[in-house]
């Protein structure tokens, strides 16, 4: 009796020892060199956007202060200026890494906002069907069905956003896509064992979306969410180089491009460094993205 | 297969009703728009404000106004407040003599978009349809140009990709389609022009043409160099989509048994990967489809906006900011119809191709 009792014990430690999928994936991320490259990129670059103040306080310059007499399109590597100057004179490298933090905070605020009404309009509808689901999914059919650029330079050009109600604007087309997937998920968890032994013991439908329904959507969420953040930066570029997105002094990447392109032979430098960054930080999402996939696959083996 | 099609298009009712649902409510919504133009102007005096806001049947109920919108009001005769105007109390039954002045009233001049009535633009004062039908033909020119450029580059080089796996050929191609996946279209448009137009002077830096005399352009083949740059930047990001597909669904069906099964008979490697994997090897082109039309319609307003291309991308993002809303609806709903369209297509040729695909 006390031996079983011991066996059991050491059963129970040896579960609470064994990894879970999510600990094999991390391990398996942490193992996979071109996405920790891509992970160390990140930070680097949004570290850099965060310090923008201490960086240019340190260098001596000021992104918004304006040299009218003949420090205008300097060069690279001009005294002072690391990465020259712009049609007013201002300091690109600051320019750079203050337009950083909006584009970065626009890109990872949508993205995740769109991720949590994603999930729980995924579950919601998912779990109790019926007429919600309809209307949810006639909804979704519908913004599908518009090219989401022409719907967003429409909504743009008639409501004019700031940063923050670019945000929005942009979750409101890009929520769909995570609500479709964790719809479909949830869709085929409810209807499995344990799932109805939960209800037979009487839980209720929260603690059942809650406990047995969340955890197994989000690891799928959390694989989409690197690109996704990829996705919305491009868009925001786009929308910002229309002149639709955030509209300057703040500087984002995307109106830094959309404004050189008026010299972009009397200083091509001005056009190369904002869309070298846009390109970079998308670049890394999807590296990023694809091995948050390949770990978080159930299939793959050590 | 016939069957197939009406109940996709019967499906697709509910969506086209919530595009134009859609779209009437930010023309609603929209700050500055007509209603509010009215208001806010100040030298219109308050008699005639009232009468142009009944006029242009902006004082009535939203619901009134979609349907107007959407249906037209030429088939609607019943002038309930006088002013000579059909005002959208609908019913054909009506009298045509409401207000018994012995004249019947007017119906309105509006046919609704359902018929192929946008309205005219407030910036042109052309009907909507005639200003899309004048700029859909370089949209389209430079839109199945770029999908056949994308087709003809990103197939075969998905075929060999997946038949070199994991040699030289394979990562390059592989590098370089996540890259052009990242590139944003606008910056890969600017860094070509920089190179090719201004550095080498190769091609021209944007437009479509240079008119003739009468104003109209050149034949297409006289005018190609113009085509060149835009249809690379657009076809960058599809070519990247399709080779990955294709590789992916071409290691697929080499993994299979009749593709052992005709090499073991001593076919050669050409004929096995050309024609025997590639068949089934094309399958995602038709999935990929429908996306890729979707995305026509979205490349096209930043591609045609960097190059002056004169087509429907460039007349949407002009009519934006112009707030030339009449325009932007129609553009939208046009665009809708075509992304629509895109699915429908890509979901029939799915089932054409594959016969594992049953249809119910």
């Amino acid at each position: 009796m006390q031996a079983d009792d011991l066996k059991l014990k050491l059963d129970a430690e040896a579960v609470l020892r064994s990894k879970s999928l999510t600990d094999l994936a991390l391990a398996r991320l942490w193992r996979d060199r071109l996405s920790m490259i891509a992970i160390a990129i990140l930070l680097f670059l949004t570290l850099a956007s965060i310090a923008a103040p201490l960086i240019t306080g340190a260098l001596g310059v000021d992104p918004n202060t304006t040299d009218a007499s003949e420090s205008k399109y300097l060069p690279l590597f001009s005294e002072g200026h690391l990465l020259g100057t712009d049609n007013l004179g201002r300091d690109h490298l600051a320019r750079l890494l203050y337009a950083g933090q909006v584009s970065l905070f626009i890109g990872f605020m949508s993205a995740f906002l769109a991720l949590v009404i994603g999930v729980t309009l995924g579950i919601l509808t998912g779990y109790f069907g019926g007429v919600i689901d309809d209307v949810v999914n006639w909804i979704i059919t519908t913004l599908n069905s518009i090219p989401g650029l022409v719907l967003l330079i429409v909504i743009s050009a008639v409501f004019k956003p700031d940063a923050n109600s670019l945000i929005l604007v942009i979750v409101f087309l890009t929520w769909t896509a995570t609500t479709r997937l964790v719809r479909g998920e949830t869709l085929s968890i409810r209807s499995r064992e344990y799932i109805v032994s939960a209800r037979a013991i009487g839980a209720s439908h929260f603690r059942i979306m809650q406990v047995h329904i969340l955890p197994n959507v989000f690891s799928l969420t959390i694989v989409t969410l690197a690109r996704n953040i990829g996705i919305v930066m491009l868009i925001e570029a786009a929308l910002s180089f229309l002149g639709l997105g955030v509209q300057p002094p703040t500087a984002t990447w995307g109106n830094m491009l959309s404004k050189s392109r008026e010299f972009i032979t009397k200083a091509p430098h001005l056009m190369i460094f904002p869309g070298l960054l846009i390109t970079v930080v998308v670049l890394c999402l999807y590296v990023l993205g694809d091995g948050l996939r390949d770990a978080f696959d159930p299939t793959a083996t050590d | 297969m016939v069957k197939y099609i009406v109940r996709r298009l019967v499906q697709s009712i509910p969506t086209f009703f919530g595009i134009t649902l859609l779209s009437y409510l930010l023309l609603w919504l929209a700050p500055g728009s007509v209603v509010e133009r009215l208001y806010l102007a100040p030298n219109i005096k308050a008699e005639t404000r009232a009468r142009l806001a009944k006029q242009l049947g902006i004082d009535d109920p939203f619901h009134i106004q979609y349907l107007r919108w959407l249906a037209g009001d030429d088939w609607l005769r019943w002038d309930s407040d006088g002013d000579g105007i059909a005002d959208g109390s609908f019913t054909l039954l009506a009298p045509l003599d409401e207000d018994g002045d012995g004249i019947p009233e007017p119906p309105g001049d509006n046919y609704g978009i359902l018929r192929g009535d946008f309205g005219r633009s407030f910036v042109k004062k052309e009907p909507v349809m005639d200003v899309f039908m004048a700029n859909l033909l370089a949209t389209l020119e430079l839109g199945i140009a770029a999908i056949l450029t994308s087709l003809v580059i990103g197939i075969p080089v998905g075929v060999i990709s997946a038949v070199t796996r994991g040699r030289l050929f394979d990562n390059t191609s592989r590098v370089m389609a996540v890259i052009f996946d990242a590139v944003p279209n606008f910056y890969l448009a600017y860094i070509l022009i920089l190179i090719f137009a201004v550095g080498l002077d190769l091609v021209p830096i944007g437009g479509r043409c240079v008119p003739n005399l009468y104003g109209v352009c050149p034949p297409f083949y006289a005018r190609m160099d113009y085509l060149i740059l835009p249809t690379i930047v657009f076809a960058a990001g599809f070519v990247a989509l399709f080779s990955r597909y294709i590789r992916t669904s071409t290691l697929e069906v080499l993994s299979q048994d009749y593709i052992r099964t005709a090499r073991a008979k001593g076919l050669s490697p050409r004929v096995v990967n050309f024609r025997h994997a590639m068949r089934n090897a094309m399958i995602p082109v038709a999935t990929l489809l429908g996306p890729i039309i979707t995305n026509v319609w979205a490349g096209a307003i930043v591609i045609e906006t960097v190059f002056a291309w004169p087509g429907v991308g460039r007349i949407a993002f002009t009519s934006a900011i112009q707030q030339d809303y009449p325009v932007v609806m129609g553009i939208v709903i046009f665009a809708s119809l075509g992304t629509i369209l895109g699915f429908l297509l890509s979901d029939i040729l799915y089932v054409l191709i594959d016969p594992r695909i049953r249809l119910d």
